[in-house]
């Protein structure tokens, strides 16, 4: 334990040698004890994201399968043509109006939640931590049954007069069903960001006669960006890679990035194409958490 | 005397709506798939009276109870190892400090924030690279399906447990601890008696999560199955891309029933206070 070793050391200064000593122990210990899951995570994430970097450069030979000499840039080179591009922007498109409806329905939300008595919010967090953890395929399922023909929705809007509400197989379906799995992504860092903050800054505003929205723009905003910018990460990058959401609510025309690369494996079987895509999706994720990291975020 | 931060007027009441709006929209799709799925009609999203026939339908389909089967299977096999994995690595990372501790903890974070599809596709060359060759050193007749998929959902699995008993240990008194050492009680025995006991709760918790993630996964299963081998998320998602039946919504159903038992029962073990 470290602090056991911290108070051997501060009455110990006489033996530094057995000071040392016990600190290789307690290094030795706890490496033993992290070394099964880091091997596993080694071998897993590392060693095979390094593969699907060596794919990434491989030619998909006549048979659909792929030929890992002959080094070449030709699957990062396709992602300029029309087609691709096309997916890529309408994926960054789509992942881009998810991240900010969630931050507009979220945020007051947050706000809402981080104002209430610490019973009622306990209670008001597990209500947003059920639909977090759930089943995302059923979660997304239930919108298919809602939105499809003769469903819920259509015979609401017909009852209404409204005529039927096709929305089923559109870009706005596949949207609605990325903000309805990705909302607690965004509810639960912002709630912790805002929670955060000193209630007394937004008192001191309003004494000074800042409006309220004065405040807000000033004070309770610039503070809670830490969420704000957790929260954008975890639902813009999911988004990108949305597979499940536009395969069960979205049509032929809603391809995103997500779909798209799991095409190239289980259809197209251009494996080297495909590599290169996940590898672009990868490092879109991973420059925005370290460049989060780094500005001094800590909640993700 | 301060002026009241609380909103008040049109914005309380905005506030107000809002929250009630959010749980609407979280909850009111889930209610009306359970209550379709009763529902005695072709189309999934008409209601044509009570029924339980879909349900039958589903318990009698011998190739929805094989998959939920190897459902199970999966998910209590990789709950077991991520568990003990992702208990270990929390207190390695709470208690301890060795060399490589800040690489180790990044690492972590891997699993929970990557994409399921890069995931999925690391997965994929990872078990076309390697499955070979594991299989000659150990000789463990490896074949994609069960150890191809198991050994995926331990990848993403150890992470989750992990933050949660984390979470648990540092939120735990170290106080205890050291007074067991300072009485000559050996690591083991301080860890046994002391804080085992103290963040069962949190374990629990994190087995539950991980349960549910393992019974929960579409996209890196589907990646890694093999032929003939599939799980009840998996088999469901077949079924809808093929056309949407009223069985696939006794199906969900059951579904997310397991899922929110499980998710509900990990919040309150994580919400138990020390019991021992």
């Amino acid at each position: 334990m470290k602090t056991v070793v911290r108070a051997d050391t501060e009455t110990a200064t006489a033996t530094p040698e057995f000071e040392k000593a016990a600190l290789r122990q307690e290094s030795r210990r706890g490496l033993f004890l992290a070394m099964p899951a880091y091997l596993y995570l080694i071998f897993f994430f590392v060693i095979s994201l390094f593969i699907v970097f060596i794919y990434s450069f491989a030619t998909r030979n006549r048979f659909g399968g792929t030929d890992l000499s002959g080094w070449n840039l030709d699957s990062y080179a396709r992602i300029s043509e029309p087609i691709v591009r096309d997916v890529l922007f309408r994926s960054v498109w789509l992942a881009f109006l998810t991240t900010v409806i969630c931050l507009v329905i979220a945020y007051p939300f947050a706000y809402f939640l981080s104002t209430r008595r610490v019973a009622v919010r306990n209670i008001m967090l597990v209500f947003v931590m059920i639909p977090f953890w759930t089943n995302f395929l059923v979660r997304n399922f239930a919108w298919r049954v809602i939105l499809g023909n003769d469903g819920p929705l259509t015979n609401t809007t017909e009852f209404l007069g409204l005529g039927s509400a096709e929305l089923l197989f559109t870009q706005t379906a596949v949207v609605l069903g990325l903000v309805y799995g990705y909302l607690p992504f965004m509810i639960l860092p912002l709630y912790a960001a805002i929670e955060r903050i000193d209630r007394r800054l937004l008192e001191a505003s309003r004494d000074l006669y800042g409006t309220g929205l004065q405040s807000f723009r000033h004070v309770l905003f610039p503070l809670s960006m830490p969420g704000v910018i957790a929260g954008s990460i975890l639902v813009f990058v999911p988004s990108l890679g949305a597979y499940v959401t536009p395969e069960i609510l979205g049509g032929a025309k809603t391809t995103l990035l997500g779909s798209y690369i799991v095409t190239q494996f289980l259809t197209a079987r251009n494996w080297p194409f495909g590599a290169a895509l996940s590898f672009v999706l990868m490092l879109v994720m991973l420059v925005t958490t370290i460049v989060y990291f780094r500005k001094g975020g800590r909640t993700l | 005397m301060s002026t009241s931060v609380e909103p008040r007027g049109w914005a309380k009441a905005a506030l107000h709506v809002n929250g009630w709006f959010v749980y609407m929209f979280f909850y009111a799709p889930i209610v009306l798939l359970v209550i379709y799925s009763f529902s005695n009609s072709r189309n999934v999203g008409t209601w044509g009276g009570f029924t339980l026939d879909w349900y039958r339908d589903f318990f009698d389909s011998s190739n929805a109870r094989g998959a939920l089967s190897n459902s199970v299977k999966i998910a209590i096999f990789s709950t077991i190892i991520s568990v003990v994995l992702g208990t270990m690595a929390a207190l390695s990372l709470e208690r301890f400090t060795f060399r490589g501790k800040k690489v180790f903890d990044a690492l972590l974070y891997l699993p929970i924030i990557i994409p399921d599809v890069t995931m999925a596709v690391m997965m994929l060359l990872f078990f076309g690279e390697f499955f070979d060759v594991l299989d000659a050193l150990f000789g463990l007749g490896l074949r994609k399906g069960f150890w191809s998929i198991s050994i995926s959902h331990i990848a993403f699995n150890i992470s989750f447990v992990s933050v949660v008993v984390r979470a648990r240990l540092a939120g735990m008194d170290t106080d205890l601890e050291e007074a067991a050492i300072d009485l000559y009680a050996s690591r083991w025995k301080a860890f046994r008696y002391v804080t085992f006991p103290q963040i069962v709760p949190g374990i629990a918790g994190g087995a539950l999560l991980a349960m549910t993630l393992s019974l929960d996964d579409v996209v890196i299963t589907q990646f890694v199955a093999g032929p003939g081998w599939t799980t009840l998320p998996v088999y469901v998602f077949g079924l809808i891309r093929k056309g949407v039946t009223p069985l696939i919504n006794a199906v969900s159903v059951t579904m997310l029933v397991v899922s929110m038992l499980l998710v509900v029962l990990s919040i309150v073990a994580q919400r138990v206070r020390r019991s021992g």
